[in-house]
């Protein structure tokens, strides 16, 4: 295994710019994920670093060393494709074999059968190896999918949305194996989603990217805990952090057009900025402020209340089922250790939280 | 077919798949007889298209009288093969004298019998026995150029970016907008030039030119359809483009190839006026020469008609043997730009 080093990587394709100077080092054995929207430039970054596509500046290092002018057979990295990427006329075992036939390792055959069956079996695919593609359900696909990557021994692992075309229940599973198969294996891999619960379960660290441009990169606690700006707030934590334009007098914040007043003892926040609370720091039934019920989502692990306080609604999060009913007037806390604050062009405002 | 998920016993599947067809157009009633009229319809069109080729066949095995009775004999008559005897060999006609001699003897083939009974002896093999061999060789040398060449064309067309794709794409597709006819003197003239005046390459290369149009499009269409993922996947998997082209891409282009093949090979096969025009002997091929079979000593119509049986059995187990590719490829590769 390796690492992997991107140095200022930009891209353009017919005058739209896909990567702006993006840097970032993955560690060998590490599993990054990088995080953004469609259209963000997840896919042309792992395509660059498989050399699938040219980058118009900066350098790809694997080991340290440049690759940029290797092709993509001599990088040696593997790659799980989002969709189409099992060979249709061929059977289960020679999509499996396939890289291991490939001119540049010359593998015999008794042991490129023994590296497939192990493959196989470790992703409960040894059934059916004698099928063809097409017979396959989309889970299984996808399995051998990420079979034909785990049969050599790559540098490192490229892995472009495997799981969004699943449906929830597969995709959590083969989610939680994928996790084990790389922790066991100390591959360095580089995975792209859209789905920030992906992100934060899989990754020991994160990149977002936003219009080609790496926004932040962070363990999975920080980027949810402190994230750099108002899109990586945003990215993650379902249900989404509440946001409200919010101003700072007389030792309050206040949020506007509501009663909502916190007070707040630091130095270092402007009067206008942007105040983030992440739902589960909304405490119903407790404290000093007052809503009333406006809508419950009962999800079965927890529940989702919205609650209405002057001309704004909050999202709060309560684990279990709730006694709460539609138009109830509560009382409500927030937890003012974890307040988000963002400056007006949308950056982090940092704020020594103390007592 | 049942997901099975990880390890865990799933006693009850929440969304178990649908192994069965739900759909009500296939078991409707108004659909079986909508399904009758169309079996029935498509039996009297195959029926229509066949009807030529049937009576062809028909014609081909009856004697000269036979072939021209008034009215036509559709079963009534005695099979024979002397359109077949005088289509493949030369003969002259034997005086009174050596008509008797020939009568008498007894270590005759059951050709020359056919011959004698109309007082022929065979000298020879005809000329068309030589030219159906020259047909198969350039209609089947300029066919495998033609997708050949058009296969590589279409592949970098459809996968890299050339600079003015489209232009090209409209040059190769406008050499074949002019009737072929109006071309033929000046070609006529050059090959006259060039030495390659009544020479298979002549008729290769003309071939292999006006193929290379249709093959270029038809196979752009076909591997424009196969997702670049394989190849790419099979890039990253340790292969080079080259590589992956033929494992990968190949394989899947296999329709479409097919069908191309057909088509040019048809057209190679079939041509008529560029045949007559640039070639007098030793390169001429079939479709000049069935109509000179007219000119001999009457209309001999069993004779033509086992020449154009003859010209359509290359034709005709060509596309039999690639019929499994041929259904989908000619429906599903639409041409696109």
């Amino acid at each position: 295994m390796a690492n992997v080093e991107l140095r200022g990587i930009s891209k353009r394709f017919r005058g739209v710019t896909a990567l702006r100077d993006v840097s970032f080092t993955v560690a060998d054995g590490e599993f990054f994920v990088l995080l953004g929207p469609t259209g963000a430039g997840k896919t042309t970054t792992l395509r660059v670093i498989a050399g699938l596509e040219k980058q118009d500046g900066g350098s790809v290092l694997f080991d340290g060393g440049a690759v940029d002018s290797r092709s993509p057979a001599e990088r040696d990295v593997a790659f799980v494709f989002q969709q189409y990427s099992l060979y249709p006329t061929m059977t289960v075992f020679d999509n499996l074999a396939f890289p291991l036939r490939s001119p540049l390792r010359k593998l015999d055959n008794t042991e490129i059968t023994r590296r497939v069956t192990e493959a196989a079996e470790k992703l409960r695919i040894g059934h059916l190896l004698q099928r063809k593609t097409e017979r396959l359900s989309g889970g299984e696909m996808q399995r051998v999918s990420i079979g034909r990557a785990i049969v050599r021994q790559p540098r490192v692992f490229l892995m472009d949305e495997p799981l969004s075309n699943l449906d929830a229940k597969l995709r959590e599973s083969l989610r939680v194996e994928l996790e084990h198969i790389q922790k066991k294996q100390q591959s360095t891999t580089l995975f792209v989603t859209h789905d920030q619960v992906e992100a934060l379960t899989l990754a020991d660290r994160i990149g977002v990217l936003r219009e080609g441009k790496l926004i932040q990169v962070a363990a999975p606690r920080d980027i949810y805990d402190k994230p750099a700006n108002l899109f990586v707030a945003q990215s993650v934590g379902t249900p989404r952090i509440n946001l409200f334009p919010s101003t700072y007098s007389d030792g309050s914040v206040r949020v506007a057009d509501s009663p909502i007043a916190l007070p707040f003892s630091q130095n270092g926040l402007p009067v206008h900025f942007t105040l983030g609370v992440r739902a589960e720091d909304v405490t119903p039934g407790q404290g000093d402020q007052r809503g009333e019920i406006a809508l419950v989502e009962p999800l079965g692990v927890e529940t989702i209340l919205h609650i209405r306080s002057g001309d704004v609604t909050l999202l709060s999060m309560v684990s279990g089922m709730t006694h709460y009913r539609l138009g109830e007037a509560i009382s409500f806390g927030i937890d003012q250790d974890r307040l988000h604050f963002f400056d007006a062009k949308g950056d982090r405002i940092d704020v020594e939280q103390g007592r | 077919m049942s997901e099975t998920t990880n390890g865990e016993s799933v006693g009850w599947q929440p969304s178990a798949p649908v192994n069965y067809s739900t759909r009500v157009d296939k078991v409707g009633t108004s659909a079986r007889t909508a399904r009758g009229i169309r079996i029935v319809l498509a039996f009297v069109l195959a029926g229509v298209m066949l009807i030529p080729v049937f009576w062809l066949g028909l014609t081909s095995f009856k004697s000269r009288a036979d072939a021209i009775a008034v009215p036509p004999k559709v079963v009534n008559f005695t099979p024979t093969l002397e359109g077949f005897v005088n289509l493949l060999s030369d003969r002259s006609v034997l005086n009174a004298r050596r008509l008797e001699l020939m009568k008498e003897r007894t270590d005759l083939t059951w050709y020359e019998e056919i011959a004698l009974k109309n007082g022929q002896q065979i000298t020879g093999i005809s000329q068309y026995v030589g030219r159906l061999r020259n047909s198969v060789i350039i209609a089947g040398t300029s066919t495998i150029l033609a997708v050949i060449l058009g296969l590589l064309a279409a592949y970098s067309f459809s996968r890299f970016k050339v600079p003015g794709e489209s232009d090209w794409l409209f040059f190769i597709l406008s050499t074949r907008m002019l009737p072929p006819v109006v071309v033929t003197i000046p070609i006529f003239l050059m090959y006259r030039q060039l030495g390659l005046h009544d020479t298979h390459l002549g008729l290769i290369l003309l071939y292999t030119v006006f193929n290379l149009s249709l093959t270029v499009w038809l196979l752009k269409g076909f591997l424009d359809e196969i997702p670049r993922e394989y190849e790419e996947a099979a890039m990253v998997d340790g292969y080079t483009r080259l590589q992956a082209f033929r494992k990968v891409v190949l394989p899947q282009a296999v329709t479409g190839i097919a069908a191309t093949t057909v088509f040019s090979l048809i057209f190679a096969w079939n041509e008529y006026a560029f045949a007559l025009m640039l070639t007098t002997e030793r390169a001429r091929t079939a479709p000049p020469t069935i109509p000179t079979i007219l000119g001999r000593g009457g209309v001999e119509w069993s004779a033509i008609a086992a020449g154009s049986l003859g010209f359509l059995i290359p034709v005709v187990i060509v596309t039999f043997v690639l019929r499994r590719h041929l259904l989908r490829g000619v429906t599903f590769g639409a041409i696109r730009q």
